[in-house]
Formats: C-alpha cells, sequence, structure tokens
C-alpha cells in the first residue's frame, strides 16, 4: 500500500510545492526507510513571504482534500503522527474547519507566531520544539532525525493536496498560482506546473499594457523579470507580482525588502544577520553604495547558512540589474 | 572506524567517518580560520569564516560542519575564499566595539589576526553596537554587548552549565542580542565558561586587579597572596611558556617582586579541607549512614545547588573550600603569629575561577563579620598585572627556598586542582585512618555511559564503596540524577563545575580544549609524583597548624566550615 502510494508520487514526478521544488518521493522514501521509529508528518502552512496566498486558497477552498492527503501520509507510515503548522492568521481562520475532516484522527494543530524564519522547514522544527527559531544543520534531514529528533515528513500544504489527487489518479501536473501587484484580476489560479508566466497573466487578463516587471517567487525573495523574459516558466514559490515600471519606485520596493528580511531573519550567520542589517541602513539613505552591496550579495550568496540567506540577494541583484542601473 | 582519503589543497590526507573537514585540515597542520568554532561545542556555523571551496559544489561550504566523504577534494584558499572572508570580516567586525587598547585579549585575538592579515577594514561600516548595554552577574562576570559577534558559544555553554541556560539571545529591536534571563528559574552559577568559549572578550571577568595593583603601590598595607592548585601548571602559558609547566617556585618569585608582603599556597589549604572532608566521611561511615556525601569545594557547583537542587544540599560536605580556609587561616592563626592586626592585612588569592569572586562574598563564610579574601584575581588578570609590572614568569629565577607552613602542601593537595584530585586526595586519607595504610594508586575507570565521569571502587574492611569524579554541569545533572534517585549508589561524588576541574576553570588562560586541559593536569600529577608528601595527613605542617590552632573545635568550626541555603535569584547589574 504504502510502495503503491509512493511510487505513483514517483510515476507523478510530483515536485515540493513549496518553492523549493525537491522531488517529493525521495522525501516519502526517506521516512519509509526509517519506519519502525514513530514518524511525524509535518503539513507546512507558513507561507510567510509577502503576498503569497496560494496555501490560503487551499485551506479556504479544499480544506477537505487537503486533509485527505494529510491521512493517506499518516496510512503510508505505521505509528505516525501529524501536525497542521499554520501561520496565526491561518490557524484562528480556518482550523475549526479544518477540523471538522480531521477529528478522529492523530492530526493537532500549531500555531506559528513567530516569524519568516519559522517557514524553513527546520525552523520549523525548533518553532514546535520550543527552541529558539533557527535554521538547523543539514544533515541530518528531518526525514532522518527531525521533530524530537524522530523522522519527520514535512510538506506544503499543496503538496498534500496534489497528493490527495495522485492518490484518486485525477493529478493533472497543475499547480496553483497566486498573482498580484499593478492586474486587474488578483488572485489564485491553477495552471499547469510549467507554464510559462507570460501565458498565465495572458490567460488571466492581467498581461498588462503598461511597462512593467514581474517578481516570481515570492513578494521578499523572488526575483525580478521584464516582460521578455516570461516565456520559460520559473522556479521557486509560486507567486506573480507586477509592478507598474513608472510608477514603482525602486529604492521604496527595496526598502521594503530589507525591512521584511532585517526584521525577519534569525540573526544566526554573520553575512545575513549583519547584510540585512547594513542594506537597511543603506535603503534609509537612500544612497547605494553599488560596491559594498556587490560584497554583501557575494557573501549572502556563497557564504549563508540557510536557503533565506542564500535567497536574499536575488531580488536587489535582479531588480539593481534589469531596472534600477538602466533609471540611472 | 572507516578512514579514506581526501584531499585538501591537493595534498593526500587520511580521514576518518564522522570528521569534519576544519577539523582534518587542522590536524594536518592546515590553516582555516575560524572564529564560532569551538571543540567543546557542537558546530554553530555561525561565523562563517571557514569557508572552503569543495571541487564540484556550487558555493562555498563551512568547514566546520562539513563531513568528510571519500575522495573529496577540498581547497582552503582560493579567490572564492580569501574573498568570502574579508567580507564576513568586515561585516563582522563592524558589530564588535574594538576597544583594542584595552582589551585584555589584545594579544591573542584572532579577529584582530585575522583583520590584519587580510587587509579586513574595522570601520568598514559604522559599528551597530555602540549604544548596546552592558551587564554584570554577581560579583564575578561582565557582558558587553558591543563586543559580541552573536556567535552564540556563550549561550550554547550556558545551556550545559545550568539549567536553561541563563545567557540566552534574545530579540532586541530588529536584531537579536546576548541577554542575562529574566526567568525567576533561571540564575548564574558564575563558572565563567561563557568566558572561556566567547572569542572577542563581550564576555570577560569583573576586574579586581587594578585595585591590587594600587594597594601593592601602597608600602603601608601588607598585601599577602595565595594561589590555587592548579594555577601553577596553567598560569605560564600567558607568558608563552609550554603546556602545562610547573611554574610554582617562579609564581613566589613574581608575587615578591611586585611587592607582595608574603605569598602563601591555597593547595596547603587543600590539605586542611581533605583532613576535614576525610573526618566527615568516616563520621558518616562510623554512624552507617551511607548516604551519598558530595564535595563541596567548587563555588559554581555549590551556587547550582543551592539555586537549581536545594534537595542535594543536604549532601554537601560542610568543609569550606580551601581558597576560604587559607584566608581564614591567614586573617587568624598567621596574623596573631606574625603579630599583624587582621584590619591591615590585605589578603589577594589567584584563583582559575571567576565564582570564587562570588564565594567571598558570602556571609556564612565571614570571620567576625568581615570577608576572609579581600580580592580574587583570575590568572588572566594576575598575569596582566605582573607584566603592568614589567614581571614576567618566564624571565624570572624560580624561588627555590624553604617554604613556610602554609606555603608547603603536600602531592594531594595540589591534585586538588584536576578533576578527580580532591576524590583521590580525600580517600588516600580516608583510607590510612580506617586501614593503616596507605592507598595505592586509585584505579579510577571511565563510566562510559556519561561524559567527563570516573568511578572508582575502594574496598575497606570487605565493605566496597563507590565513589565518582565528574566535571562539566552537563555531566554532573547526570550523576546528581542518580544520586536523587538512588541515595546511596555512591559513597562520595565529586563534582567540578568546569569541564576537566579547575584546570579547565573560568579563570584560566584563553583558549580552552581538552588537549590542553589535559596537559595542565598531567602537569599537577607529575608535581605529586615529585613530591615526598603525597597524602595530606602525611604533609607535617598539617600536624602542626592541628596542634597550635585547629585542634580547638571553635577555631575549626569557625574556619573550616560553612552552612548552604537555598538561594534566591542572584544580582545583574545593567550599565
Amino acid at each position: 500500500m504504502a510502495e503503491n502510494i509512493i511510487e505513483k508520487i514517483k510515476k507523478a514526478n510530483l515536485l515540493g510545492r513549496g518553492g523549493a521544488g525537491f522531488p517529493t518521493w525521495i522525501k516519502w522514501e526517506a521516512v519509509k526507510k526509517q519506519e519502525g521509529k514513530k514518524i511525524y508528518i509535518i503539513a507546512n502552512g507558513s507561507e510567510g513571504e509577502p503576498d503569497i496566498f496560494k496555501d490560503e486558497y487551499i485551506l479556504k477552498n479544499h480544506p477537505q482534500e487537503f486533509i485527505e492527503g494529510i491521512k493517506i501520509a499518516l496510512q503510508a507510515f505505521a505509528n505516525s503522527e501529524a501536525f497542521i503548522y499554520l501561520n496565526h492568521k491561518y490557524f484562528d481562520k480556518y482550523k475549526k474547519k479544518l477540523e471538522k475532516f480531521s477529528q478522529g484522527f492523530p492530526i493537532s494543530y500549531f500555531r506559528k507566531t513567530a516569524g519568516y524564519l519559522a517557514g524553513e522547514e527546520t525552523g520549523l522544527l525548533n518553532h514546535i520544539e520550543g527552541k529558539r527559531v533557527e535554521p538547523r544543520a543539514k544533515p541530518p534531514y528531518p526525514a532522518e532525525a527531525g521533530l524530537y529528533n524522530l523522522p519527520t515528513l514535512i510538506n506544503n500544504i499543496e503538496t498534500y493536496y496534489r497528493v490527495f489527487e495522485i492518490k484518486n489518479d485525477i493529478y493533472q501536473n497543475k499547480a496553483f498560482f497566486s498573482i498580484e501587484g499593478d492586474v486587474k484580476n488578483r488572485g489564485v489560479f491553477e495552471f499547469p506546473e510549467n507554464y510559462p508566466v507570460r501565458k498565465i497573466l495572458e490567460e488571466t487578463g492581467n498581461w498588462p499594457s503598461f511597462d512593467f516587471f514581474v517578481q516570481y517567487g515570492g513578494g521578499a525573495a523572488g526575483a525580478i523579470y521584464l516582460p521578455e523574459e516570461l516565456d520559460e516558466p520559473k522556479k521557486g514559490a509560486a507567486s506573480i507580482i507586477v509592478f507598474n515600471h513608472k510608477k514603482t519606485d525602486a529604492l521604496k520596493l527595496m526598502r521594503k525588502w530589507a525591512e521584511f528580511f532585517s526584521k525577519e531573519n534569525c540573526d544566526k550567520c554573520t553575512p545575513c544577520r549583519e547584510s540585512s542589517i547594513r542594506i537597511l541602513e543603506m535603503m534609509k539613505k537612500n544612497h547605494l553604495d553599488f560596491d559594498k552591496l556587490e560584497k554583501m550579495f557575494f557573501v549572502l550568496d556563497e557564504t549563508s547558512f540557510c536557503p533565506l540567506g542564500k535567497s536574499m540577494a536575488t531580488p536587489y541583484k535582479t531588480l539593481i540589474e534589469k531596472v534600477l542601473k538602466k533609471e540611472y | 572506524m572507516n578512514s579514506f582519503k581526501i584531499y585538501i589543497n591537493n595534498k593526500e590526507v587520511v580521514a576518518n567517518e564522522g570528521e569534519r573537514i576544519l577539523d582534518i585540515a587542522r590536524r594536518e597542520n592546515i590553516h582555516i580560520p575560524s572564529l564560532c568554532h569551538h571543540s567543546d561545542l557542537e558546530p554553530h556555523e555561525s561565523c562563517r569564516l571557514c569557508m572552503v571551496e569543495v571541487e564540484g559544489d556550487k558555493i562555498l561550504r563551512a568547514s566546520c560542519a562539513l563531513l568528510a566523504k571519500p575522495e573529496m577534494k577540498i581547497h582552503t584558499d582560493t579567490p572564492a575564499t580569501r574573498k568570502a572572508l574579508k567580507i564576513n570580516l568586515e561585516l563582522l567586525f563592524s558589530q564588535h566595539e574594538g576597544s583594542c587598547e584595552h582589551c585584555s585579549r589584545v594579544e591573542k585575538c584572532k579577529l584582530q589576526e585575522y583583520s590584519e592579515k587580510h587587509a579586513a577594514s574595522g570601520k568598514y561600516h559604522i559599528n551597530r553596537k555602540l549604544k548596546l548595554s552592558k551587564f554584570q552577574f554577581g560579583p564575578s562576570i561582565f557582558l558587553d554587548q558591543s563586543k559580541c559577534i552573536n556567535c552564540q558559544n556563550c549561550s550554547d555553554m550556558c545551556a550545559k552549565q545550568t539549567k536553561g541556560g541563563f545567557i540566552i539571545l534574545k530579540q532586541h529591536g530588529e536584531t537579536f542580542e546576548m541577554f542575562p534571563s529574566e526567568e525567576k528559574d533561571r540564575d548564574c552559577i558564575y563558572c565563567g565558561q561563557c568566558i572561556m568559549h566567547c572569542p572577542v572578550n563581550a564576555l570577560s571577568e569583573i576586574e579586581s586587579y587594578k585595585k591590587v595593583k594600587k594597594l601593592l603601590q601602597d608600602y603601608k598595607k601588607k598585601v599577602v597572596f595565595q594561589f590555587a592548585p592548579s594555577v601553577r601548571t596553567s598560569f605560564g602559558e600567558e607568558f608563552g611558556m609550554p603546556l602545562g609547566t610547573n611554574v610554582t617556585d617562579r609564581i613566589f618569585t613574581a608575587l615578591k617582586k611586585v611587592g607582595a608582603y608574603r605569598v602563601f599556597d591555597t593547595s596547603f589549604a587543600a590539605d586542611v579541607t581533605i583532613i576535614e572532608e576525610a573526618k566527615e566521611l568516616l563520621e558518616k561511615i562510623e554512624k552507617g549512614d551511607n548516604t551519598t556525601m558530595i564535595s563541596s569545594c567548587c563555588p559554581a557547583w555549590v551556587k547550582y545547588a543551592e539555586f537549581y537542587e536545594p534537595e542535594l544540599l543536604k549532601n554537601l560536605t560542610t568543609v569550606r573550600s580551601p581558597q576560604i580556609i587559607l584566608g581564614g587561616l591567614i586573617k587568624t592563626y598567621w596574623a596573631e603569629k606574625e603579630n599583624l592586626n587582621p584590619k591591615d592585612i590585605v589578603s589577594v588569592s589567584i584563583m582559575p575561577c571567576t565564582a570564587k569572586k562570588f564565594e567571598i562574598e558570602r556571609e556564612e563564610l565571614f570571620i567576625n563579620g568581615k570577608k576572609t579574601i579581600d580580592y580574587v584575581l583570575t590568572v588572566r588578570e594576575m598575569a596582566k598585572l605582573l607584566k603592568e609590572f614589567d614581571v614576567h614568569l618566564d624571565k624570572i629565577e624560580p624561588d627555590e627556598s624553604d617554604k613556610e607552613i602554609l606555603a608547603n602542601p603536600s602531592g594531594a593537595g595540589e591534585i586538588f586542582g584536576a578533576g578527580g584530585g580532591v576524590l583521590e586526595a580525600a580517600l588516600r586519607t580516608v583510607y590510612q585512618k580506617l586501614t593503616g595504610q596507605e592507598l595505592q594508586n586509585l584505579e579510577f575507570k571511565p563510566l562510559h555511559e556519561f561524559k567527563r565521569t570516573k568511578m572508582a571502587k575502594v574496598t575497606i574492611g570487605g565493605k566496597t564503596m563507590k565513589v565518582v569524579a565528574v566535571s562539566g554541569m552537563e555531566n554532573a545533572k547526570k550523576i546528581l540524577e542518580e544520586v536523587k534517585t538512588d541515595p546511596t549508589k555512591y559513597a562520595y561524588v565529586e563534582v567540578m563545575a568546569c569541564p576537566g576541574g579547575c584546570i579547565g576553570g573560568g579563570g584560566q588562560p584563553i583558549p580552552i580544549d581538552d588537549e590542553i586541559r589535559k596537559a595542565r593536569a598531567a602537569g599537577l600529577y607529575s608535581t605529586d609524583e615529585k613530591r615526598k608528601v603525597r597524602t595530606s595527613h602525611g604533609n607535617p605542617g598539617i600536624d602542626i597548624i592541628y596542634k597550635e590552632f585547629l585542634n580547638d573545635e571553635k577555631n575549626c568550626h569557625k574556619v573550616c566550615h560553612t552552612t548552604y541555603e537555598k538561594r534566591k535569584k542572584g544580582k545583574v547589574k545593567k550599565i
């Protein structure tokens, strides 16, 4: 039975829907190997980056299917227990609704009170355990030693939703995309997972008539793309934010990111902690020192401890290169 | 263990499974810079200075945590590692208030060394921490947030040494900084292990050496010194001498050079402690009371017990620590002999310890309402003081003259400084008193399920006693749990709060690691072996002091014994 579902997930080539795009079956199989020990199953509904809301869409519109996905995992792993980890807004809004479907199963809910970093899977584990929210070193991976040092399966909310589809043979390689910004129809839309951003915008009636750029992959850590770069599918969290070029103050936008990162990072490692502070300092002064920025981007990319730090330079780098330097 | 080949800078190196690249490189004398790495702690991977290139990897990797894999090809010095190192150093330095000219670590500062070597500027960004706070924990520990580089070594260590951790990382505006915990159930035990593991002197002792320096310059004052057992084989490190060198006789010369009126050896009082502890243990045995007796000469452990484990206070021996006993003897017995008014004596002790600064403030240890010791200096402070007087231990002649009673210990008194030493010294005396024979070398066996814990079995009159010596509170906690659940499992437990005992104490020279602890302890044991008198009861000075003074029960009680009480949280002062 379990082999069956993992095999099915593998065949469907399901990629994790949290943004990293890691093959889901590998995680499931790694946890399967640990059977014999108690196993934790976690649904990550932290959705902590600004302007991403596709998980909320699932909680609102497909709670039953999502919970069914978790039950499939509970069934797949002997001696398992599940946690649904929700950011505090989602927890307050949707817990009751979800409980209708999870009653009678070993599924409990955890309210995320910590910041963005608690969305990183090992930061999340620390939070549930009551420890300081900072990412853990890997290895060991959560599949081997996760929550309370026990094997733990962590997937995004949508991933469980797609597992439900796979189990019932209705999966069509689709994904939810949230669309936000200077658009006519903001919202969450379902498209084939490899759909180019151009088509998504066109088919939702959102392709702008004005000069614009797009941030894809999250409202802070996502990369900036120009209209001519939107014919290819993009990697990262499925979030599209459209900016009207003329109406957007690039410095203000960077300051918004800088405020987010500086507030939300965990201060564990030097490059991320210090760069986020120094970049914000610069943005507050409205003066960009490109030489210093380049250096900080280098250590962020090369030496940060966790994915947040490693992705922090991307939005600045792409915005500066594609938009700001052209304006200067 | 599985071993295999890896390549570091094109050189073939044998690595073992589970080994990390930084450790392998250092073993092979390949230097990789790091500030937060410490062999006592799991890699925290925070400073990001130890980055290396791994062939086939897209980005740099932190070598402190990177596990070796067969055929791995590592490069430690490339344009990318150099670039990253310089930038991260500049970022780090801009959150460290570098008042280097006044810093006691200036000679050993790695942040400065690396920055000079890699032309990293400390002023690349404006220091962001200038307005942060400073804290004093009791009379012992000084936390300066403006120097902290957020490596979390202190809080990691503190969590091991206390319950839950007293030094914690806390949100402060948009950043996280180190703070003393405000929780009611957490307190500092003053052990100073945070200091030993801080790479940038954000943690240090509350200094007293400037006051002592002034007193030494005042010819009307009679400043007397004592120095702890473990100090004799660590002090030399502050002057570049080889690890484990015994500098006892040089300490006498040095202190006299800076104006000491008299120099005593705390190890002598350790002999007194032994005699008294042995008496207590013998009484217990005779009474048929076979509950565990726990040592009490470590003031950080005593503070721990009073705050975190008051139910164990009944198990502590009532005997005062050697420092306090010697302090008492100086201001009573010796003062009277020398015809001095105790008020005119300034009693200073050189300790491997920051908790000793707290110990001298305990009112229950006062004699006639006065402190028995006036100032405690750590080994680091004393080294600074000597250097300010231009006295260098490595360059002076040892004082080989015969020492007076209070400066003449047995080997037993000297091994007090190494983990297990108190226990061994006490058993030598107990064994002799009970059997009339000398205890041959006590055979300790490590308790493999516990770290830094060793056990011995001693058979006296057909009865076997189990005794345990444990150091490092992290390890002691486990033994203490055993004592709580089975109060008769062990006859005697020696608890030292710092890993390795006093030789690894919070007032010792920095750096510290197991190799250094081993060398310091080995130094003490080789001194012990060379001593003619190796037992406390065999020390002729002990006979004299008991005949002349301590056989009087009142004197003995006043100078040698104390009480304990459940203690409330200590004071933290914000500056």
